[in-house]
This record gives structure tokens, C-alpha cells and sequence, in this order.
């Protein structure tokens, strides 16, 4: 047949989804909650702690909030695109997540179930693909709204992320050329059997945190929606669960892209200074411990997210494109050279 | 050009070398500074459950004073209307009648004593000015109602509570601070 996927695998697969996609909204919603306690704790003050106990239902509470807030959609903007807007940052921003290895297979109801929804062999590219789709989220957005702030808002993002990637392209070329492989899961794998990428790329691991940072729009390049000068950038013009959608969307990237720094450089679902081919017998066990140390590692990533956000103020625009063009992209340049000339030398 | 103070420091205007042009060394040397202030303790007061010790000066909302028997200090002679600034004091004076010696101390009282606690700056100058020690400032402070009329307060919402019927609730609004006194 030409098509014989058992309806077993797409129940799976379905599962699978829905799980991930829960997930990354879950975290996303207390991850808002942790970026205000850890603002909190860099500013010698305890954070939001009056919604349950130590403060655990302020997400819910602000989620509820922003759903009862008026809806307002501008006189003068172009309505369709207005709600497209936020729709699609949000679409881009959860599609992501579809080929990142969470774990190893769990062997359940005598099947063999990887813990990643689609293993494509392009993974990265595909990665790289729908982030740059991310930033017709704001845009469009901004251009709906007919709104001089949410313009300049939102050509500030766009020309900022196309910036950017081109230095987060040519420093991951570099990890490609090491690796030999496009799709995550092998890059994982590779790490598993022998060593951690970061060890063999750190030129290019921090030219990629830098832009995952941009592409974020993090501090310090959230000049998207600098409020000193912008008043909310593109969001200018956003209200109610719109708005949240937007402020959501940039959280779920956060996850996204810490956990794409994980797998890429930092071993993804491997334990550090663990052999899990000596202990193969733990079966299960071994898939859930090695989903918990990927997300130990991504909550470090979001920490570090943080933590950088509540130290370092924002670049100004130039200073934001010098860095972009004049420094790291002759920098991954410099990095794929080095790599090439270390893998022609050492004939790996 | 002769400095005006000796404080004044040159600026150093020598270029960035390349570790400073690079920025990345001091991006780590503020990430460890926020870092450390994780571990300091914060020192904010958890507002409504903990409160911060008033100051022995503190003044907030005013009070009419009763003796020791519960007879209500205060003889409307206006001394504390002159003396506000704010022009927030209003009364009207009655005479006491016979049988009500344990409702008032002397012969004349006030039958009416209204302060706009909107209009009033909590100076104190009304506590200064009163010769009976009958109006101090309390450690009551941030009233809070619906409607502005509501913060004109009248004689019940003024008074202490009476210390021979309700001798632990008059504790309370007196509170801490050191009173005048009239023998002294």
C-alpha cells in the first residue's frame, strides 16, 4: 500500500501533540511567573507571592485577567491582519517544538514510541524555517495596526532578526559540517556516544546564544518593544488575550530556543557522566531520566534568559547592527573556517 | 581653569582597549554582581500582615480625648480651628446641662466637631494649640472609603473609646506615643 501508517502510530503521534503542545504552553505560563520571582530576587525583593501559596497562581490569575480585559480593535487598522497577527506568532512559535527530541523511546503497550514527534532529517533547517516565519507574527502585526510606534516597532524586528539569523545560520553551519547531520536527533545521539558539541564549538555556541537572544527579542535586543521609546513597540496597539498571545508567544520561544541550544550544543536528553548504553535494562526509566535532565537543562538556559535580561540594558539601534553585521557574522565566518581547517587537519 | 572644589575628577577619555571593546567581560562581571543578590535578604515588609514600628513623632489621624472617668475633654473654644492651616476643623459649641456632668468635663462642650480628614495635612498644629489635651494625632493612618463625603468625620467617628466601658479598646487608640498632659 501506498500508504500504511497504522492508525496505532497516529494515535500516538496524536498524543504526543497534544502533550507537547500543553506542555510548552504550561511552561510558557510559568515561565512568565518565574521571569517575575527571578526579577524579583536580582532586585533584593521577593516577587508576585500573594496568589496561592508562594504566589504559584499568579499566571492563572493574569491569564484570567487578560481574557476578561475589552477587546479593542482599532477604528483605522486592517482588522483581518490585526487578529492574524497574533495568531500566527503564536502558531510559529508552538510549531517549533514538533522536532525536538524530548527524550528517548518509551516502550508502552508493546511499542517502541520516540519521544519526538517527527524525527525529519532536515530538523534543523526546519527549525530555522519557522523562526523566521515567527517574525511575520509581529509584522503583521504591527503594520495592522496602523500605528507610527507599532511601524517602527516592527520594522525594528524585522530587519533585527534578519540580521541575525544570517550570523545564527553560519555559526550552525560550522556544527553542521562537525556533525555531518541536519536532523537533532542524530546531533543528539552523536553527543550520547562521545562528547558534547560545546566542547568542540564554544566560538559558535556563543555566537548562537547571542542571536537566540535577537531572535527572542530579549534584553538586550528587545528594541522591538522598547518602551522608552516606543510605548509597547509592536503590541503598541494590543489589548486583552491578543496582547497575551504576543507576550505568550515570546515565552514559548524562550523554551523553544533553550531547548534547541540544549540538544545542539549541550547533549539534549543525555546525562553528563552517565553511560546509557551500559544501563540499557532500566528501559523506561532511563527515557524519563533522560527527559528530566533535558529539562533541568533547559530551565538553566531560561534562567541564564533571564538573568541576563534583569542585568544588561538594551543596545541602541546602531550599536544593535554593528554588533550584528561588522562583528558576528565575520566572527561565524572566522568559526565555519576554523572548523573546516580543524576537520581538513585532523581528518575526522 | 582654577576647579571651584577639590572634589573634581578628571575623565577618562582613553579608548576602550579590546578586552573592553568586546563587552563580554563586563556583561560576566554584572551577571556575578545580580547573581550575588540572590542570596542577600530582601528587605521588603509584607504590608498588610507586617508593619513597619511608627516613629514616636508619627502622626496620622486625630483623635477627641476622654479623662479617666469618660468624660469628653474637649469645650469647643476653637483654639484647634484657628490653628489649622488647612481650615479642616468646624465645631459648634453647647452648654452642658445639669445631669450630664459624666458625659462632659466642663461646663461647655462641643456639639458638633467636624474634620475633613481630605482637607487636613497631619501637621499637628490642632494637638499644639488644644489647653485641654483633648485632640491628638493617632497612629491610625490611610483611611480608605467609597465616597468623598465619607472622609468628613463627626464627633462619633472622632471620639476615643470610652476607658471605664471599654477600657482594652481605648488602650488601642491611644497607642504608644508620649502625651501631653495637662499638669504638666
Amino acid at each position: 500500500m501506498f500508504l500504511s501508517i497504522e492508525l496505532a502510530t497516529i494515535i500516538e503521534k496524536l498524543i504526543l501533540i497534544v502533550i507537547v503542545v500543553m506542555g510548552s504552553l504550561v511552561v510558557a505560563m510559568y515561565t512568565t511567573f518565574a521571569e517575575r520571582k527571578v526579577a524579583g530576587w536580582l532586585q533584593d525583593r521577593p516577587g508576585p507571592n500573594r496568589a496561592g501559596p508562594f504566589g504559584m497562581f499568579q499566571p492563572l490569575a493574569d491569564g484570567l485577567k487578560l481574557f476578561f480585559k475589552e477587546e479593542i480593535i482599532p477604528n483605522f487598522s486592517s482588522k483581518a491582519l490585526f487578529v492574524m497577527g497574533p495568531a500566527l506568532a503564536m502558531m510559529t512559535a508552538i510549531m517549533t517544538s514538533a522536532v525536538i527530541p524530548w527524550g528517548d523511546k518509551v516502550h508502552l503497550f508493546d511499542r517502541d514510541i520516540s519521544l519526538q514527534i517527527a524525527d525529519i532529517n532536515i530538523g534543523i533547517l526546519y527549525v530555522f524555517g519557522v523562526v523566521s516565519l515567527g517574525v511575520y507574527g509581529i509584522m503583521i502585526g504591527a503594520w495592522a495596526s496602523n500605528n507610527k510606534y507599532s511601524l517602527m516597532g516592527g520594522l525594528r524586528a524585522a530587519s533585527q532578526i534578519i540580521s541575525y539569523e544570517l550570523a545564527m545560520g553560519i555559526s550552525i553551519i560550522a556544527l553542521l559540517m562537525f556533525t555531518g547531520t541536519l536532523s537533532l536527533k542524530e546531533m543528539v545521539l552523536q553527543q550520547q556516544a562521545g562528547h558534547w558539541n560545546i566542547i568542540y564549538q564554544p566560538l559558535g555556541f556563543l555566537i548562537f546564544i547571542i542571536c537566540a537572544f535577537a531572535e527572542c527579542n530579549r534584553t538586550p535586543f528587545d528594541l522591538a518593544e522598547a518602551e522608552s521609546e516606543l510605548i509597547g513597540g509592536y503590541h503598541t496597539e494590543y489589548s486583552s488575550m491578543k496582547l497575551g498571545f504576543y507576550l505568550f508567544a515570546e515565552y514559548i520561544n524562550m523554551f523553544i530556543s533553550s531547548a534547541v541550544m540544549a540538544s545542539l550544543y549541550f547533549g539534549g536528553y543525555d546525562v553528563p557522566f552517565f553511560n546509557e548504553a551500559a544501563h540499557a535494562d532500566m528501559g523506561n526509566w532511563l527515557a524519563l531520566i533522560g527527559l528530566g535532565a533535558f529539562l533541568i537543562k533547559i530551565v538553566i538556559f531560561i534562567f541564564i534568559f533571564m538573568w541576563v535580561r534583569w542585568t544588561v540594558p538594551r543596545f541602541r539601534y546602531d550599536q544593535l547592527m554593528h554588533l550584528g553585521w561588522r562583528i558576528l557574522i565575520p566572527l561565524a565566518l572566522f568559526n565555519m573556517l576554523a572548523t573546516g581547517a580543524a576537520i581538513l587537519y585532523f581528518g575526522k | 581653569m582654577q576647579a571651584l572644589t577639590d572634589r573634581a575628577e578628571n575623565v577618562d577619555r582613553k579608548p576602550m582597549n579590546f578586552l573592553e571593546r568586546m563587552y563580554l567581560p563586563a556583561i560576566f562581571k554584572g551577571m556575578l554582581i545580580t547573581f550575588r543578590h540572590i542570596f542577600t535578604r530582601n528587605p521588603t515588609i509584607q504590608y498588610p500582615e507586617q508593619k513597619r514600628a511608627f516613629s514616636p513623632v508619627f502622626r496620622g489621624l486625630q483623635i477627641l480625648n476622654r479623662d479617666e472617668e469618660g468624660r469628653e475633654n474637649c469645650t469647643a473654644c476653637g483654639l484647634c480651628a484657628v490653628a489649622c492651616p488647612a481650615e479642616a476643623i468646624t465645631m459648634e459649641a453647647a452648654e452642658r446641662l445639669p445631669g450630664e456632668e459624666n458625659l462632659y468635663r466642663e461646663e461647655k462642650y462641643a456639639a458638633k466637631y467636624e474634620i475633613n480628614m481630605l482637607r487636613c495635612i497631619f501637621c499637628g498644629l490642632c494637638e499644639e494649640a488644644c489647653p485641654k489635651d483633648a485632640i491628638y494625632l493617632s497612629e491610625t493612618f490611610t483611611p480608605a472609603d467609597y465616597q468623598r463625603k465619607q472622609f468628613v468625620y463627626n464627633k462619633q467617628d472622632l471620639l476615643i473609646p470610652n476607658p471605664v466601658t471599654d477600657k482594652e479598646a481605648y488602650e488601642k487608640a491611644l497607642g504608644n506615643r508620649p502625651k501631653k498632659h495637662l499638669d504638666n
